[in-house]
């Protein structure tokens, strides 16, 4: 078996599943004032500290979430809950055409629900957004926007966006700008302080950590209205029992991550291009989507003309072959990815993307298992196309 | 896999059987809360889970397929259109036709499957002939008879020689959750099951007349002739009363002139139906079989004669209720279940010369 799809989740480092299974044989809940409850706080604000540590953060700013789509929405909708609250005026949400849906569908219902304005910031073919766009949609509506959200690296086709140069535009407007860096961390260097941003969004498990745990780093001077009312565990902002165990295995699992990010990168984008480099031999037409240089190190997203990706996913399933078509699913039935269509591909072509993602468990031999796999499934996939088309016309 | 519990015990059988099997659920609504919620539908987010688990249980690769558009536009809108223009139609019949045997089964041809095993209520042996089930009250060989040989030849129907409670049973013991789950019947895509309202919403507010089908009176008015079915007696809401005081009945609606004609029971009464697009299993022609005029209905003897694009049946009994748009299915009376020789749509019932005339 080949498992292509490490951006959807990764296996948990060693290290990280250890320090999970040790923390979790602890009794304590962190808020508890006897001895136990203290022996749990110390690991708690010592993973804080870690998590901090490596990812440019003050320990007071990193708020402990369930994961990448909390703090998406807490950073989108909280933030410009306690903006707009301030200043009624301030009623214009900002995000990027191709941000994953936890952000796009928070900004949705911020429009839909709380009747925000919304401007989608557009990317180029590559899938990124151009600063002047940012600068272009401050100048109109400056004082007006509440808060800014473009993710650091694309989900689906790897595309690295341009965060520090966004985040300054943001902040020389004075408006707390967001991104959402759960396929970055860990891939890419990331700094939180350097990168300017006033909040940005770590998951877990897409970087050998546990699921169902994440971040939030917030500035300390970003105010944001909490989603979760409760006993207040995280800064005021953020309520729940903290996941102990889960905080634990995630601070490890992020140390050993922006650590090994280095050695982890060059290896896995090796691995990467040689994969890139045999598709396109082997599939002289496959489309390469996104930006073929600042990409993120694990991705390879295609486009094969002719075929749908859901089919092309059954076929390489039952050839124990694991990846994804990159797009949200409603019912289990794919949607054309808003990503690709944002970067100006058909319908047809959106359809037809596959992503093969690699991770720290990936091997050559994986690559080996894709290729050997893949023409025949293409051609097939093709033949299955052909006779909708017809009846299409 | 409908996430009904026959489509579930028939994937389990068919990896028993030693296949390679791939449960595959259709997506038949882009939107698909606005199909029937519940657990009787067959087309919700609930029934995709039910399917999924059921899968899993099995242990076969499980996927959506998404055949919303091709739905909507040969059994949705077939469904309207035909009622516009008079006709009953039966969706499930045209899903098998259009859809589970048609672009469901030409695309996992294509990608490498040799069939299509559906949980159907059915017989299909190494005879290659189409069978009534074991199970007559369930039996489904009605709406399969429009399936061509070519269709029947992909068709794997692993349930026919079971009754509904032993499929029951053989799901609460392979463990599968969807054992006890309510049957469907109504029409999947309607929502609420009021098959009125989704046609007005379609086809709008259309009024004309309710004649009296002898002396050509008009009785009273109509807010759409779709509305109505031939063999209806309910919700005619006439109110002149018929001089005898017995009920009346739809006898014919009538799309040129907009006209639902109305009528006493024995004027329902046809012994001869002719029907169009037959398919038709080899059997030469005219032969003596039995006919079933719709769905569950009951069967009469009839001679069958068939030319290259229509059918006519001579029925030995007058039958009522004879709708166009309805199939008109023949079978031969057998012991190890009645074989489908052939199926058409038909276009109209009327009343020949006696009976007697026509004797074989």
């Amino acid at each position: 078996m080949a498992y292509l799809d490490h951006a959807a989740t990764t296996p948990m480092l060693p290290e990280a599943l250890d320090a999970y299974v040790a923390a979790a044989r602890q009794i304590g809940n962190p808020s508890s004032l006897h001895a136990a409850g203290r022996g749990a706080r110390r690991l708690v604000e010592e993973s804080r500290e870690r998590i901090a540590a490596v990812l440019g953060a003050r320990p007071s700013e990193v708020i402990f979430t369930s994961g990448g789509t909390e703090s998406d929405n807490l950073a989108t909708k909280g933030i410009h809950w306690a903006r707009r609250g301030a200043d009624r005026r301030r009623n214009r949400v900002v995000a990027s055409a191709v941000e994953h849906h936890a952000v796009m569908d928070a900004v949705e219902w911020l429009g839909s629900h709380e009747r925000a304005d919304l401007e989608w910031l557009p990317v180029d073919e590559a899938g990124r957004v151009s600063p002047e766009s940012l600068s272009a949609a401050i100048e109109a509506y400056g004082d007006k926007i509440s808060v800014i959200s473009v993710q650091w690296a694309n989900n689906e086709v790897g595309t690295l966006q341009p965060v520090h140069e966004l985040a300054v535009l943001a902040a020389g407007a004075g408006i707390p700008f967001h991104t959402d860096a759960v396929q970055a961390v860990g891939q890419v260097p990331v700094d939180f302080a350097a990168s300017g941003a006033a909040a940005l969004t770590v998951s877990g498990h897409k970087l050998g950590g546990p699921v169902g745990v994440g971040a939030l780093l917030l500035g300390r001077d970003v105010v944001a209205t909490p989603l979760l009312h409760g006993g207040g565990q995280e800064r005021d902002v953020r309520s729940g029992t903290l996941d102990t165990a889960g905080v634990v295995a995630f601070a490890v699992a992020v140390e050993s991550a922006v650590k090994t990010q280095q050695e982890y990168a060059a290896r896995v984008a090796g691995l990467r291009d040689d994969l890139v480099r045999r598709v396109r031999a082997a599939v002289p037409d496959a489309i390469f989507n996104g930006d073929p240089v600042d990409r993120l190190p694990g991705n390879a997203h295609f486009s094969f003309p002719g075929s749908e990706g859901d089919a092309l996913l059954l076929l390489l399933d039952a050839q124990g072959i694991a990846c994804s078509t990159g797009s949200a699913c409603s019912a289990g039935v794919a949607q054309p990815s808003h990503v690709l269509l944002a970067m100006g591909a058909d319908d047809g072509r959106a359809r037809s993307s596959l992503r093969f993602t690699l991770g720290h468990t990936s091997t050559a031999e994986d690559v080996d298992e894709l290729l050997a796999a893949l023409p025949g499934a293409v051609e097939r996939a093709r033949r299955a196309t052909a006779w909708k088309s017809p009846r299409q016309s | 896999m409908s996430g009904g519990v026959d489509s579930a015990v028939a994937a389990a059988r068919a990896r028993d059987a030693g296949h390679d099997v791939t449960g595959v659920h259709l997506a038949l609504s882009r939107n698909p809360q606005t199909y029937r919620t519940g657990a009787r539908g067959c087309c919700t987010l609930e029934d995709s889970r039910d399917a999924r688990r059921a899968a899993d249980v099995i242990g076969i690769p499980f996927y959506v397929w998404d055949m919303a558009e091709q739905f909507h536009e040969d059994v949705v809108d077939d469904f309207v259109a035909e009622y516009a223009a008079g006709r009953t139609p039966n969706p499930c019949l045209r899903c098998n036709e259009k859809i589970k045997f048609a672009a469901v089964l030409d695309r996992a041809v294509a990608l490498g499957f040799d069939a299509v095993v559906t949980g159907h209520h059915a017989r299909l042996g190494a005879d290659g002939l189409l069978r009534r089930s074991v199970d007559l009250p369930k039996d489904q060989s009605y709406v399969l008879a429009v399936l061509t040989r070519a269709q029947l030849g992909r068709a794997v129907f692993p349930l026919g020689d079971s009754t509904k409670a032993q499929v029951r049973e053989e799901a609460a013991a392979r463990g599968l959750a969807v054992a006890d789950k309510p049957d469907s019947h109504d029409i999947c895509f309607i929502a609420d099951g009021d098959t009125r309202g989704f046609l007005a919403d379609r086809l709008g507010e259309s009024p004309g007349d309710i004649v009296d089908g002898r002396t050509g009176a008009v009785l009273g008015r109509h807010g759409g002739a779709y509305a109505y079915t031939v063999g209806q007696r309910k919700g005619l809401d006439l109110r002149v009363p018929a001089p005898d005081g017995r009920p009346r009945y739809v006898l014919s609606i009538t799309p040129t002139t907009n006209t639902v004609t109305v009528g006493p029971r024995e004027d329902l009464a046809v012994d001869t139906v002719t029907a169009e697009r037959p398919i038709w299993h080899g059997e030469t022609t005219p032969v003596e079989c039995e006919v079933q005029l719709r769905a569950h209905g009951e069967v009469a003897r009839a001679v069958v004669t068939t030319d290259g694009d229509g059918l006519t049946a001579r029925l030995r009994t007058p039958a009522r209720g004879v709708a166009a748009g309805q199939a008109i299915v023949a079978y031969r009376p057998d012991p190890g279940g009645d074989i489908v020789l052939g199926s058409a749509t038909i276009t109209a019932g009327r009343m020949a010369s006696p009976v007697a005339a026509h004797g074989a």
